[in-house]
């Protein structure tokens, strides 16, 4: 059962799509001017504007919650055997070397599978990482509508008697003022995420 | 960093001659990435190497029915993941199960995996000539938020049986 489905990558291809449209429009009152981004600059990009979602305590969370913080967004779910346990180390060490500037990051997790992921396991999943980092479990149509609006790909895939989830492993970065500003790749180190972090922080001064 | 690999060959009562196309599979490093409780899913890591050619068919664990070959891939920003069937271990050369690449997923856990404890596994091997033979690895638990391709030292958390 080696799956290579035509579906995935049409989809793909959607997803792909947005960030080269992005590249082309001109509606941002304030563009940033970031230089050498090993991230993707989503300055001008027209979606992932805002969400609604409940967090681990039955919260209503929209981005405007977080004013005043640089927010970090991932997608993922607790099964996942490395690349969500890695970006969320990762964000740790972000935070801690950012030294007080870290204290301006504010990490917000959203499940994949909110099937699986229980309020309850999501808080102790965060729990483990650090007790500051939010997790927001949507509904399969909250879900369905935010993936959508931040152009992020999941999709369950069987797996002997189980599933798994194949999900979009960027994380997108706001400013201060909720803005989404750039996203960044899975495989940025730490050091080359603080540079970029520093890069959005410094929009706020 | 000095790699210490420790020869885990055992398992070969089903065999024969044992002089002849025995795969010699050394197993490094291997850890499982802790669980919190109500987390049915994990991943084991390891660095395998054989002296002849051979490859990793198949893994169990008294943790759980469901142990399976994976490999991880990146795709345009995407994370795919996929059962695979085997993974190859050419003669001589060390085949690494890490974050980002193949690992082992272990699958409806029966209980939670606590860092500082060890986890059993049987890795299934299979000669280029198509003999069986079983693994048995000792794996370290590692903290949920572990640093991939950290690399340090549990200790000599495993050994052959
Ligand atoms: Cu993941």
């Amino acid at each position: 059962m080696k799956a290579s489905h035509p579906r995935r990558r049409l989809l793909l291809g959607l997803l792909a799509t947005p960030f080269v449209l992005a590249a082309c429009k001109d509606s941002t009152p304030k563009q940033a001017a970031f230089s050498n981004l090993e991230g993707v600059n989503l300055s001008s990009a027209d979606f992932g504007k805002d969400f609604a979602l409940t967090d681990t305590e039955g919260q209503r969370r929209t981005l405007a919650d977080y004013r005043g913080k640089v927010v970090l967004i991932f997608f993922g779910f607790t099964q996942c055997p490395d690349v969500c346990p890695t970006a969320l180390t990762r964000a740790v060490d972000i935070k801690e070397q950012l030294g007080k500037d870290g204290d301006k990051i504010q990490v917000l997790f959203i499940s994949v599978d909110p099937e699986r992921d229980s309020n309850e396991l999501l808080r102790a999943y965060m729990q483990a990482f650090d007790p500051g980092f939010v997790a927001l479990r949507p509904t399969q149509e909250e879900l369905a509508k935010t993936a959508q609006d931040f152009k992020v790909f999941y999709q369950k895939v069987p797996t002997g008697s189980s599933y798994t989830m194949d999900h979009s492993a960027l994380t997108y970065v706001y400013d201060t003022h909720g803005k989404l500003q750039i996203a960044l790749r899975h495989t940025q180190t730490t050091e080359e995420a603080v540079a970029d972090l520093r890069q959005v922080l410094a929009l706020s001064h | 960093m000095q790699r210490t690999f420790i020869s885990s060959l055992i398992g070969l009562a089903l065999l024969g001659a044992a002089s002849l196309a025995q795969a010699q599979v050394t197993v490094a490093e291997p850890w499982v990435r802790a669980t919190v409780a109500g987390q049915q899913a994990t991943g084991a890591f390891m660095a395998l190497q054989s002296t002849d050619q051979a490859k990793l068919v198949g893994v169990r664990s008294p943790l759980t029915q469901q142990a399976e070959i994976h490999e991880m891939v990146m795709d345009k920003d995407v994370m795919r993941m996929r059962q695979v069937q085997h993974i190859d271990l050419p003669a001589g050369k060390a085949v690494e199960l890490k974050p980002g690449s193949y690992h082992i997923m272990l699958m409806g856990l029966k209980q939670q995996v606590n860092a500082g404890s060890n986890v059993d596994l049987t890795l299934l091997i299979e000669t280029a000539a198509g003999q069986k033979q079983e693994i048995a690895v000792r794996a370290p638990v590692r903290a949920l938020n572990a640093k991939s391709g950290q690399g340090h030292h549990d200790g000599h958390g495993h050994k052959a049986h």
